[in-house]
């Protein structure tokens, strides 16, 4: 009732409809229903949802870190003290067979162990410790050797540091802290 | 119930050149203080006849296919729109195109401004404002049946020619009935001025 010419799509100077008008009529076509406009009420949806789903992602963040492994583990041997000589390098499991680690023996004769993961998008860490740093390849991301904090590239959180004791000869994983800064 | 179809009559031959429409369109709260509606003198030197130029909604707007900024918008029902503030760039492409003269540049506003049948009126089943005001019905908004029945010495017609141009509009122009006119040509009258133009009053049957 409310309009009162009925809808129809406009008529083109050539006579033929639009879907046989050149590219650019088509890309620009004068009739407001043609247009792929958002309208407000369109965009008011995609901003409510995008910003529901950032709220569920934040959401979820905070649930997985209840269960976020961390901490003390059963210990794990992961080589003999006598074998790590300066420079060399073990890859472990620890704590569960998917999560790759690296024990280091740095320079000044200091046990670091490290997760592999880096912690920008857990790619393996390749470690060099000629040069002193970790690169991670996939995004040119460097963490230091000694404390394993990122010093270049993408990662903002250093790697998961594997806690390590030494018994009689042998070296131990004991546990794993994530650390923040 | 089935809407009646409404739609726009012009008979310039009946405008007084009250300026009614000029007013009532610049009260409208859309464009305040600014009338839509040209009110045109025919031959100033020569005659008071005037008549009214509101926009004729052209079935293919040659404004619309101007305009570089795509700033002026066809609705769905065929309304054509006013130039949309933020694309509009002032470049007066339409106030030239146009075949009547409709589109207005209000340089004040760096905007063209146009007459749209009263969008915000018409969509929601009222009439035009220059229609609710004309004295003496040049204007007039209503379905065809009541047009026939108030006009029955007159027929709408809404083909007009533009040089090459063959143009339809939504906006109807009254012709007298018995002329043979197929077509109202727009540009006629700069070509040849009007030797003598007799115009019958019938001022005892207004119905006419």
């Amino acid at each position: 009732m409310a309009l009162s010419i009925e809808d129809a799509p406009r008529e083109y100077p050539d006579g033929r409809p639009l879907s046989a008008q050149p590219r650019w009529r088509q890309d620009f076509p004068t009739d407001i229903p043609e247009d792929d406009e958002v309208s407000r009420r369109e965009f008011t949806k995609f901003l409510v949802l995008i910003s529901g789903a950032f709220a569920v992602g934040q959401c979820w963040i905070w649930l997985t870190s209840l269960f976020r492994r961390e901490g003390r583990f059963p210990e794990l041997a992961i080589a003999r003290e006598k074998d790590v000589s300066p420079g060399k390098i073990v890859k472990f499991q620890y704590p569960t067979d998917d999560v790759p680690g690296l024990l280091i023996r740095l320079q000044d004769g200091r046990l670091v162990a490290y997760g592999q993961q880096c912690t920008h998008l857990s790619c393996a860490v390749i470690p060099e410790p000629d040069k002193g740093y970790l690169h991670c390849p996939c995004h040119e991301g460097y963490f230091e050797i000694s404390e394993g904090r990122p010093i270049g590239g993408p990662p903002r959180r250093p790697l998961p540091r594997i806690m390590l004791a030494v018994r009689s000869g042998v070296i131990y994983a004991t546990g794993v802290e994530r650390r923040t800064v | 119930m089935q809407p009646v179809e409404m739609e726009f009559f012009m008979d310039p031959s009946r405008c007084i050149g009250c300026q009614s429409c000029v007013h009532a369109c610049s009260e409208c709260e859309t464009h305040k203080g600014h009338s839509m509606i040209h009110l045109e003198y025919v031959d100033r030197q020569a005659s008071t006849q005037t008549a009214p130029v509101v926009c004729m909604h052209c079935d293919s707007p040659t404004c619309a296919d101007v305009c570089p900024a795509d700033a002026i918008k066809r609705s769905g029902d065929g309304r054509v729109m006013t130039a949309r503030k933020p694309r509009c760039i002032a470049c007066s492409n339409c106030v030239l195109a146009c075949p009547f003269g409709v589109p207005k540049m209000m340089t004040e506003f760096d905007l063209m401004m146009k007459c749209d049948m009263c969008y915000d009126r018409t969509s929601t089943g009222r009439k035009p404002m220059c229609a609710t005001v004309c004295p003496s019905g040049a204007l007039f908004y209503g379905s065809r049946e009541e047009i026939e029945r108030l006009r029955q010495r007159s027929r709408p017609i809404n083909q007009f020619q533009f040089g090459q141009q063959r143009i339809t509009t939504k906006v109807n122009m009254m012709v007298p009935r018995q002329s043979p006119v197929e077509h109202v040509d727009v540009t006629a009258v700069m070509h040849e001025p009007p030797v003598g133009t007799p115009i019958s009053l019938n001022l005892f049957d207004l119905k006419g």
